[in-house]
């Protein structure tokens, strides 16, 4: 049987950068990490991935349906979503609304039984509604489902945006920075939700992190990426030990133990 | 019953009561519009707002339209340009897709049914037409769909074009079809040119109606009907869907909104309002010719959405109805009043105002007080005047 996800090959140029050389990236379930420096091309697989920019070489398939050619919203229907590192929210919707819009791709509703009103509209709307505040409780947010999404905290968008791209039901989760501006105990509090997810749903994930105790805690696999290639891959400790990952991603081979506990 | 309740009953009783006795004054007029503008604002029980509402808008404006016919002609005037604002609503103020040629799509229904419903169309077919007036009931029908057709085939080659872009485009197709109206007279007389399609049939009037009345309360009743479409539309994944697409199109689009498809039917619902208005607005004109579709009037319907609260149902309408009565009646009654000064010589620190030059005529002053009035309303309040306001989805399970 294929693997729930796999990349192979995937390459991306933009005019003469190449950001992108042939990775090779599978994942059957747990949580798999991609870390690497500024630039080295994570977020260009994200978006690859998920469908916002054509790859020029390579294939990825997603329970064996290959995603190439495929647009972003068929790729979410298919059970591939995301967050963002810049936090994308809609900002001048509620929070509960935020939601609803990551469900879109579950809505069997049309234009008809949105005009008549009829009861399978009402039915919909009121099980679109439980299961939005179930995934808002998730989360820790239905204390706030009515508010405006822009006046969140920071470590709330966040969140927002994890529950966001749950409601679209997907079977692989891509999570890309998730930590990023949270405090020490929030960003465990979220990684501990994490594992849950991975349990309680099955869910496969991949997180871009730069948050290296949360990779080291959290992940079953680590990616390293530098300049658009994979150079090390593996449990969370080899790849802490790997000569050129140390190099290329942490920094000086003498300080770099202690460098990367600390960051 | 509570103080409001009682002010606002008073208000619509008394403001009909003086456009009664002094049927010529613009300013009892307003006091009645006024009135229901308090009516809706005011806290007072659904039942009564929605009486008081009913019975002004069923019943005593159509009164007055007997005391004053002019009165009902800038009532229907202020549904046609409401049907209108909320279609607009829809592209720019939900779906965030700015239009400046939406009165397109107005022309193709008015034209649809001008063309069908006249004898015109006896030069392209032959003979037979026009067809009888019961057909205008099928051609607002026919004008909804050819209307949503066009904005479908405006909407493909849009698609990838945002802000500035899609505005200099929807701009440049709403002047297309105003040029091919100009322009549709030779090899095949389409569109008789500049001078238009006269006389176009009206419908037999039920219950012996004169035609005003007739008009007006067709008006009002596609004007709750789009209402309804729109607020249903508002409160779906469709209309999630369309905000999100506002808000972040990036993000709408990896969260499975189809992009095409939602931006198609935010053009297409768009469209189809101004298509069944243009087919009444063609039957209750009589004569049609490409000058009412000018670039002036998408910018005027988009002026209403803008001021009335982007996004926002009773905004639009209000807008309309601010803009329409503005243009109609106060901008017009002023410069009649300052030209009655005029003419009575009347001095001002010394200065005769009959010696003014024409070039300060007070006509002239119009479209510039009707310029600051949006300027300032920009500056002082750029969210509109009935902003939309964020839905509170009720949540049973909720309750703190």
């Amino acid at each position: 049987m294929a693997a729930l996800f796999d990349a192979r090959g995937v390459t991306k140029r933009f005019g003469g950068l190449t950001a992108l050389q042939a990775v090779d990236f599978a994942l059957e379930s747990g949580i798999a990490s991609i870390i690497g420096p500024n630039g080295a091309g994570k977020t260009t697989l994200f978006n690859i991935f998920t469908g916002l920019y054509p790859a020029d070489e390579g294939s990825v398939t997603f329970r064996g349906r290959a995603l190439f050619g495929l647009r972003p919203d068929q790729i979410t229907a298919l059970g591939i979503c995301r967050t963002f590192q810049n936090i994308r929210l809609f900002a001048n919707m509620t929070v509960i609304e935020n939601v609803l819009v990551g469900m879109n791709s579950r809505i069997a509703l049309g234009l008809w039984d949105v005009l008549s009103h009829g009861p399978r509209f009402a039915r919909t709307e009121a099980d679109l509604s439980t299961r939005a505040v179930a995934l808002l409780d998730r989360v820790g947010l239905q204390a706030n489902a009515n508010d405006v999404a822009r006046n969140l905290p920071y470590g709330d968008q966040r969140r927002l945006e994890l529950a966001r791209a749950l409601a679209s039901e997907p079977a692989l989760l891509l999570l890309d920075e998730p930590t990023a501006g949270m405090t020490r105990t929030e960003a465990g509090a979220l990684m501990r939700l994490l594992r849950e997810l991975v349990v309680d749903l099955g869910l496969a994930i991949i997180l871009i992190e730069h948050n290296m105790r949360v990779v080291m805690e959290v992940s079953d696999r680590v990616t390293v990426l530098d300049h658009g290639e994979k150079i090390a891959e593996g449990p969370p400790r080899e790849v802490q030990s790997d000569a050129r990952v140390i190099e290329a991603y942490l920094g000086t081979r003498g300080s770099a133990p202690q460098r990367a506990r600390r960051a | 019953m509570s103080l409001y309740s009682v002010l606002a009953t008073a208000a619509v009783a008394l403001s009909s009561l003086a456009v009664a006795t002094a049927p010529r004054s613009v300013l009892a007029f307003l006091a009645f519009q006024g009135a229901l503008l308090f009516v809706y604002l005011a806290r007072i029980p659904t039942w009564l707002r929605v009486g008081l509402l009913g019975v002004a808008l069923l019943l005593l404006m159509p009164l007055i339209g007997a005391f004053n016919g002019y009165y009902l002609e800038v009532a229907t005037q202020v549904g046609i340009f409401a049907a209108l604002a909320l279609g607009l609503n829809i592209v720019v103020g939900l779906a965030g897709l700015l239009d400046l040629g939406y009165v397109a799509f107005f022309a193709v229904g008015a034209y649809s049914w001008a063309i069908f419903g006249s004898p015109h169309a006896n030069v392209i077919f032959g003979g037979g037409f026009p067809l009888a007036g019961v057909w205008f009931y099928a051609f607002l029908f026919v004008g909804l769909f050819v209307a949503a057709i066009t904005g479908i085939l405006l909407g493909l080659p849009v698609l990838r074009l945002h802000g500035d872009y899609l505005a200099i485009v929807t701009l440049g197709f709403g002047e297309v079809i105003r040029v091919l109206a100009n322009n549709l007279d030779k090899p095949i007389n389409l569109t008789n040119g500049p001078k238009g399609i006269t006389p176009i049939s009206r419908p037999p009037a039920p219950l012996g109606l004169p035609y005003g009345e007739y008009f007006y309360f067709l008006v009002l009743l596609i004007v709750v009907v789009v209402v309804l479409v729109n607020r249903r539309l508002e409160d779906s994944h469709i209309g999630r869907a369309w905000e999100a697409i506002r808000e972040d199109e990036l993000a709408a689009r990896a969260m499975g909104v189809p992009l095409v498809r939602m931006k198609l039917l935010a053009f297409a619902c768009g469209a189809s309002f101004a298509g069944i208005m243009g087919v009444l607005f063609s039957a209750k004109q009589v004569f049609i010719n490409p000058e009412s579709f000018t670039f002036l009037e998408s910018i005027g319907v988009l002026a209403m959405v803008i001021l009335g609260g982007m996004g926002s149902i009773p905004g639009a309408v209000l807008g309309a109805t601010v803009v329409t009565v503005l243009n109609l009646q106060v901008l017009k009654g002023l410069s009649l009043w300052l030209n009655e000064l005029k003419n009575a010589g009347v001095t001002v620190l010394g200065y005769s105002l009959a010696d003014l030059p024409t070039q300060f005529e007070p006509a002239k002053y119009e479209r510039m007080i009707f310029g600051v009035i949006l300027v300032l309303m920009m500056i002082f309040r750029p969210q509109g005047i009935l902003p939309a306001r964020r839905r509170q989805r009720e949540l049973a399970h909720l309750e703190r």
